[in-house]
């Protein structure tokens, strides 16, 4: 079931493991804006807020734009798509749990094994 | 039109082959949830979750019980046809909360391939019901409880798989 898009979202959830970087996200998922406008709104240095937004890039989560001499980043993510990757993990998990659990409880009557205490 | 156009986007289509009797699977799914479900991460009331509960009829409710006793609905039954399929309502909204303005269908089949394993098809549509909260989504994202937190029942569950 590990698939490529499984391995995206890992690298996802590992850019967004870092608190400060998952403020920048935030900032950026809000309104598209350069590094010296995140500087401003976070305790976080200019090289620092490059080196976030370099690898939020990295891992599909934004996308930098230029206009004119600015350079933008905004969020590379779709809303409805965002949405949708996650309900679609979330079934992932609940069925393969579900699996699990059927399974057992299925062995465990097909079988009742006889010294198992309650 | 908010229509429920088949777009890709708007669907989440699973399968998944149990090696369980049909009566079995049906029962886990509908009767059982909260023994599957990746619960510590994903339901609405402030206080752990007690029981998941699907009233077994149309039109039942179906809804997360704390262990303070809260109920917090999730949505309602709006096909039951037991052992063959259910469709449930699911009215949660990217933050995961309660929200009737979000109309989602989660649509499950179960088939019987022997009489020992079962074929569950389901399907989540509808989604772009949460296309018009731009916001909301980003929170359930980067939410610590949404994705990286079923990461580690994704972990949890390979690291338990059954043998054979």
């Amino acid at each position: 079931m590990a698939s490529t898009r499984t391995t995206l979202q890992a690298r996802r959830f590992a850019a967004l493991g870092d608190p400060t970087r998952l403020q920048v996200f935030t900032l950026i998922a809000r309104s598209p804006l350069s590094v010296a406008e995140v500087a401003e709104r976070l305790p976080v240095s200019r090289p620092a807020v490059s080196q976030h937004l370099k690898v939020l890039a990295e891992a599909g989560l934004v996308q930098r734009e230029s206009i004119g001499t600015r350079n933008l980043y905004r969020p590379d993510t779709d809303g409805i798509a965002t949405m949708r990757d996650f309900i679609d993990s979330l079934w992932d998990v609940g069925l393969a749990r579900f699996k699990v659990h059927a399974e057992a409880l299925a062995r465990a009557r097909a079988a009742p094994p006889a010294k198992e205490k309650k | 039109m908010s229509s429920l156009a088949k777009t890709a986007q708007d669907v989440v289509r699973k399968s998944v082959i149990v090696a369980a009797p049909i009566a079995l699977a049906f029962e886990v799914f509908t009767g059982r949830i909260e023994s599957w479900w990746p619960m510590a991460s994903h339901h609405i009331g402030e206080a752990a979750c007690a029981a998941l509960v699907i009233e077994p009829r149309v039109g039942g409710r179906w809804y997360e019980r704390g262990v303070d006793g809260v109920e917090c609905v999730w949505g309602g039954v709006l096909v039951w046809e037991p052992e063959r399929r259910v469709v449930l309502l699911w009215q949660l909204n990217a933050q995961w909360q309660f929200d009737p303005t979000i109309h989602t269908e989660v649509d499950v089949r179960f088939s019987a391939i022997d009489e020992r394993t079962t074929q569950v098809e389901l399907e989540h549509r509808g989604l772009d019901a949460y296309g018009a909260d731009a916001m909301a989504m980003r929170e359930a994202f980067g939410s610590v409880n949404g994705w990286t937190g079923m990461l580690d029942h994704y972990a949890e569950v390979a690291g338990r798989r059954p043998r054979g």
